[in-house]
């Protein structure tokens, strides 16, 4: 195993680099799969008729890779990298448990795509993996526990960094989770019980395991890149036993004026706005550390991918706060606003933290400089154009679709309004897609140790 | 114990996680735990119209999958009906419950109660969180089985500007519903087949005890 066995006692390069391609390789095929599907709604799919490709079931594979394919390796790679230099211990087993990790969960999302294509998904939304994998899923969250617990667990230090409360928060709540919402529904709670906790799950799948773990590593790596110290330690305090408190409370807002009880309800709401007010304090903490470093933004492309996501992160959640009112919730629920909501948070957030990490991390696991600079310029504007645009078309379209139905215009007459903005968001898609393809091109060619013309690369 | 990580795990991991649980997911189970939960056996005893007259309309398909129409073969097709209707995800698109706001109830029916979702064909619910196509569950009876198969077929055909895709695999060589198509139409025409004409939601009422 030379591979394993490198100048770096505390970090496996290898694992970082295989899951990083894992989750690169989904979300290129996920991005495809949300393009083929945008398809559909200008009756142009260019499948039609082909059952295994049924935009249905396409649209499932789209949300499931993101979460599980993409979200998933990329932040285990960031974990694998962050949490031996943390500690200051290895990972309970690189050779085993690390191989075994990387190979099931991998093999375990291809067969979420290929189950979801034959037509076996299962009805919990952004757990649409079929029934027979779930517990397999679960096994595969316990071992990454054991993993990354072990480390965070035989570490001593009286009071510990903030990221690793993060990353000890996301192991505990994802296993929880995913039990909580795939078999609770499915076999012991029906009715408006079990869509209670559906709404827990969906909404625990963004704050409970990808919020904490994006916002764990960016505890570690926004301080090291700017070289100094996170602003103020009592806000990160704050900010995380808000989150901890706060964020499992909200998940029913994603079925208000539903035939759930109303207290539920109106406890969501509050919650969520409590949770906004929270995520205002580690976003004015992320920035006071900024101060004095602004010029980071220009030249050291990580530290822009990480603040660009920042800035997104706090539009999407102050939206949250009124969004998640009754009175908005009146015109834009079963809107595309949540959709274009949901975008920006899963890819204008989380995505640009992972594209900030790759560009970080890219080049010390493969020991060559970045192919090109000019490429990772024209994937930053590119996707940042992209997913502005699709924010404000899927916004916007949200507002007249709301405003039409409760109007009691025709149900057509939202579809035909709604063209322009599809077509607008499909626009966007070909851009975040474009992005997408020049970055492999990038990574692809540095880790073959080529060089190219605009070298200068940063960090 | 706020600074470490055995404290993230407990207090905010463990602790807070149960506390989310019970308040958000158990409590509103709870409160509507008295109704019973009918086993599809139990509501297929009521054999919608619609589902006879799919025997009618289709007789040889309908006896090859279905046999004759009755409360057996009602719930074989629900179940079915319910199936197809999760693995073509139709309820990323098709709402099922009917909000008190926004001239919801102009547009689709009565308001869905609680009580309406106690059944067996509700694990998981299929409440959906986005409409690009109305809300499905008044749908019953509300159009002809024909137009659901002409519908499946090509959506295009019937309304024009519709954004939905062609299932041509719920239909045989000679363009008839098979199993599934029959399914499906089934099941989309028992979704709200509990509400009386003058727009009573009947069933679940007298189960709940006027909930």
């Amino acid at each position: 195993m030379t591979e394993l066995s490198n100048d770096k006692p505390f970090v496996s390069h290898w694992l970082v680099k295989a899951h990083l391609v894992a989750g690169f390789v989904w979300f290129l095929t996920a991005i495809s799969a949300g393009m083929l599907f945008a398809f559909q709604f200008h009756q142009a799919y260019p499948l039609a008729g082909l059952e295994f490709f049924s935009p249905g079931r396409v649209r499932m594979v789209h949300t499931q890779l993101v979460a599980y394919g993409f979200i998933a390796n990329c932040f285990v790679a960031g974990l694998y990298w962050a949490v031996p230099r943390l500690t200051g211990v290895r990972v309970a087993s690189e050779r085993f448990l690390g191989r075994t990790i990387l190979y099931v969960w991998n093999l375990l999302v291809l067969a979420t795509v290929l189950m979801i294509l034959a037509g076996h998904a299962q009805a919990v939304e952004w757990g649409e993996t079929p029934v027979v994998l779930d517990p397999l899923f679960l096994l595969g969250l316990v071992l990454a526990v054991i993993q990354f617990g072990t480390p965070l667990f035989k570490c001593r230090d009286k009071s510990q960094y903030v990221s690793m409360w993060y990353f000890t928060g996301a192991l505990a709540w994802t296993g929880l989770v995913y039990f909580m919402g795939n078999f609770f529904p499915q076999y012991w709670v029906p009715g408006t019980g079990g869509a209670a906790l559906i709404g827990l799950y969906i909404h625990d799948l963004v704050g409970l395991f990808v919020t904490p773990l994006g916002w764990g590593l960016m505890y570690y790596f926004v301080p090291i890149l700017l070289k100094k110290p996170v602003w103020s330690h009592a806000l990160s305090l704050v900010g995380f036993w808000g989150l901890a408190f706060f964020y499992p409370l909200n998940g029913v807002h994603h079925f208000l004026y539903s035939p759930i009880p109303m207290y539920a309800q109106y406890g969501a709401v509050a919650s969520t706005i409590a949770v906004e007010i929270v995520v205002t304090t580690v976003i004015v903490n992320f920035f006071a550390t900024l101060r004095g470093r602004g010029d980071h933004l220009r030249h050291n492309l990580p530290i822009r991918w990480f603040y660009v996501g920042m800035i997104f992160y706090f539009i999407t959640c102050l939206q949250c706060a009124f969004q998640v009112t009754l009175t908005f919730q009146k015109i834009i629920h079963f809107t595309d606003w949540v959709v274009g909501h949901s975008h920006l948070v899963m890819f204008g957030v989380f995505g640009f933290w992972i594209f900030g990490m790759i560009q970080y991390l890219w080049p010390r696991v493969t020991n060559n400089e970045w192919y090109s600079r000019r490429e990772s310029e024209w994937s930053f504007w590119l996707m940042t154009t992209g997913i502005i645009i699709m924010f404000l078309a899927l916004v916007m379209g949200g507002l007249v679709q709301g405003f039409l139905w409760s109007d009691l215009a025709p149900f057509e007459r939202s579809i035909t309004a709604s063209i322009p903005f599809w077509m607008s968001r499909a626009v966007a898609g070909i851009l975040i897609i474009g992005g997408a393809i020049i970055m492999a091109h990038n990574m692809w060619m540095t880790a073959r140790g080529r060089k190219g013309v605009a070298g200068a690369t940063a960090a | 114990m706020f600074e470490n990580v055995r404290g993230a795990f407990l207090i905010g991991g463990l602790l807070f996680f149960a506390l989310s649980v019970a308040v958000m997911g158990w409590l509103p189970s709870l409160m509507v735990a008295q109704v019973k939960v009918e086993t599809v056996e139990e509501i297929s005893q009521t054999v919608i119209p619609e589902f006879e007259e799919l025997a009618e309309r289709y007789p040889e398909q309908f006896q090859m999958h279905f046999g004759v129409p009755g409360p057996e073969s009602f719930a074989e097709a629900l179940r079915l009906g319910r199936d197809t209707y999760i693995a073509e995800a139709c309820w990323h698109c098709h709402s099922q419950f009917v909000r008190p706001v926004s001239n919801e109830a102009q547009r689709y029916g009565p308001v869905s109660l609680a009580a309406e979702y106690q059944n067996e064909l509700n694990y998981p619910p299929l409440f959906g969180t986005r409409r690009v196509g109305p809300d499905l569950s008044r749908e019953a009876g509300v159009r002809s089985n024909d137009w659901h198969a002409a519908h499946f077929f090509d959506p295009p055909s019937v309304v024009p500007t519709s954004v939905m895709p062609a299932f041509p695999w719920f239909f045989d060589e000679n363009k008839k519903p098979n199993k599934k198509g029959l399914a499906v139409i089934t099941y989309v025409q028992w979704l709200g087949s509990w509400i009386d004409p003058t727009g009573q939601i009947r069933r679940p009422v007298e189960a709940a005890g006027g909930q």
